[in-house]
């Protein structure tokens, strides 16, 4: 089929590798991601706390710079476990409008303009769909995550020494786990539900299981009891101790919403639908 | 790391027809839409016919594994529609009916997509995306971007997304649909390029009864499910088959008798109308002499042959479909 020619011929040539096409969806989206100004400019605001960070570790390091700016090191913030979550959640908040940004255009854009007839009558599969949109959030979020957030890390292990490298490796995995399971929960759901001000309520509040999750894997998790007392009158007529669930239960139900998730890519993600 | 191509199809059997049904039955929530359809289609260019409804998009579907078969199965090149699905999904190119397309890409980028989906790496489906969307004529539109293509403009793209990978087989859902008579013309004439190639058979479902009898030379009328009618329009040309249509005056009684005496074949279609196939050896004369022996009068005769239209519409007025076998017509 040449373009001189203009007749039709089969194709006999080599045929990429099966595993990889799935990535075929996040290399094109990527380009056409990039031409929007909107999300370039928020996608370069992002590195802004990174770079905070970054000179927030130096300084930690640098007698000459903290005198210069008359600091003393106890005025800095501790680089510690803390320090990463917080550098974790604010990254990971971020990443939330940029996967509002991203995420959910690119399933609704096939849907309403019938693009799934085109995917799934070739040889690629709904599971090849569903990863392959998903490893768009999932890319796009990592560079701006557990990339920069591994780097601190070394960066700050490189200006402490290899004891504190040592000694803090849970942090290292803490960055890139927290991220990943933050990664993911957006990459699945890009909707996030109404918060229910109660303990147990959490269990069904995103933002209170991923930060249940994140100060499990940073250490810092600490299981809450309150007390409710209800009053009329001034007369107390009731008392409830309300604990908490354990990290366990946050855990689990971050795994029912992505099995959910999937139960529901599963049934959605058809060429047509048969609708009765 | 890439694969040849030729291995994936190691499995398909190029000895077998192109399109085999075999008790085929699908149903949506309990209602049966495709009923037991049993056929063998092996034509360079097969058009599936049939009024709305009639199952035709929904066998097609079947066919591209979008929709799970309730019982039998249909083979394409051999190879069963359920188990070797991936493998024939390599074979396959697919024009849908309604517009579906990737929004905000070029006509080359969603080509190009289309073809890196099908599994043609970077390169190679760059190079194909030129030269697919040159062959429907969209070489000059090419770099615009397709949510601005007119209506005819985005048929031709959606042909080129069928073809840019090369298939076997191109399933081809009412290609000329919105489209104006010159923009029609230059895809039946498409089409059948494609199809004179000899590079890939086609299925063209259609309700045009003109564009299916331009570019197929088997049929396939489907109705409430069921497949009606089979013909093979290539065999019925090569036979010729001509009949004399009368329209007459006077009693016919006399007149029908002496026609079979005759040993041509003769059918009366209404009072005053009659079908006659006549025998080597008839002469239209020798009818002529027995309209004025039993007084009936000739006062029009003509050749005709069944047309598309004409088999289209027996079909149609066939009430009993769910006795009816599917009517062969060769």
């Amino acid at each position: 089929m040449a373009v001189l020619e203009r007749s039709y011929k089969r194709y006999e040539g080599a045929l990429s590798p099966e595993w990889s096409r799935f990535l075929i969806i996040p290399r094109h989206a990527v380009r056409n991601i990039f031409r929007s100004k909107l999300f370039t400019g928020f996608y370069a605001l992002s590195f802004v706390w990174p770079l905070v960070c970054a000179i927030l570790i130096y300084l930690h390091h640098n007698a000459e710079a903290l005198s210069i700016m008359k600091l003393n090191v106890l005025d800095v913030l501790p680089i510690d476990a803390s320090f990463f979550q917080a550098f974790v959640a604010v990254q990971a908040t971020v990443g939330f409008f940029l996967a509002m940004l991203v995420g959910p255009q690119q399933v609704s854009r096939d849907l309403t303009n019938n693009g799934l007839p085109l995917y799934l009558c070739r040889p690629f599969s709904r599971s090849e769909y569903v990863v392959g949109k998903m490893s768009i959030v999932i890319i796009l979020l990592s560079t701006i995550t557990w990339v920069p957030g591994l780097i601190l890390f070394l960066l700050q292990s490189y200006l402490e020494g290899w004891a504190w490298f040592s000694d803090n490796l849970p942090i290292a995995s803490a960055i890139f786990l927290g991220s990943l399971v933050w990664i993911l929960l957006l990459a699945f759901a890009t909707i996030v539900n109404q918060m229910i001000e109660t303990h147990w309520g959490n269990l069904i509040s995103l933002n209170a299981l991923i930060q249940n999750v994140w100060a499990g894997l940073f250490g810092t998790f600490v299981r809450q009891v309150g007390q409710v007392t209800e009053m009329r009158r001034g007369v107390v007529v009731r008392e409830a101790l309300l604990t908490e669930p354990p990290l366990w239960a946050s855990w689990f139900m971050l795994f029912l919403i992505c099995a959910f998730c999937l139960w529901l890519l599963s049934r959605k993600v058809k060429a047509y639908e048969v609708v009765k | 790391m890439t694969q040849p191509a030729a291995v994936t199809d190691s499995r398909l059997n190029d000895s077998a027809g192109v399109i085999s049904l075999d008790n085929l039955s699908v149903s949506f929530g309990g209602r049966p839409i495709l009923k037991s359809l049993n056929s063998e289609l092996r034509g360079r260019a097969i058009g599936l016919l049939g009024p709305n409804g009639a199952g035709k998009t929904t066998l097609i579907h079947t066919l591209l594994g979008f929709h799970p078969p309730s019982s039998g199965t249909a083979r394409i090149f051999g190879s069963d529609i359920r188990a070797d699905a991936n493998q024939i999904k390599r074979l396959i190119g697919y024009m849908p009916e309604r517009d579906s397309f990737i929004t905000k890409m070029s006509g080359i980028h969603f080509v190009r997509f289309m073809a890196e989906l099908s599994g043609l790496p970077p390169a190679r489906a760059l190079e194909r995306a030129h030269e697919s969307l040159f062959f429907v004529g969209l070489g000059e539109a090419r770099y615009r971007n397709v949510d601005t293509f007119s209506l005819g403009m985005k048929q031709l793209a959606k042909l080129a997304q069928a073809i840019v990978h090369g298939p076997k087989l191109i399933f081809l859902d009412e290609p000329t649909n919105g489209l104006d008579p010159p923009a029609r013309q230059r895809m039946i004439k498409m089409i059948r390029e494609i199809r004179d190639s000899g590079q890939a058979n086609i299925v063209l479902s259609s309700h045009l009864l003109r564009d299916v009898e331009e570019c197929c030379e088997e049929i396939v009328i489907l109705k409430e499910g069921r497949l009606v009618v089979y013909c093979n329009l290539e065999e019925e040309r090569k036979a010729n088959k001509k009949f004399l249509m009368l329209e007459t005056r006077g009693e016919l009684q006399t007149f029908v008798q002496g026609v079979s005496r005759m040993g041509a074949e003769c059918a009366v279609t209404s009072d005053h109308r009659l079908r006659i196939i006549l025998q080597d050896g008839n002469e239209i004369r020798d009818l002529y002499r027995l309209a004025a022996d039993s007084q009936v009068q000739i006062r029009r005769l003509a050749y005709k042959r069944d047309s598309l239209e004409d088999i289209f519409l027996k079909a149609m007025e066939n009430q009993n479909v769910s006795e009816a076998a599917p009517v062969l017509m060769k």
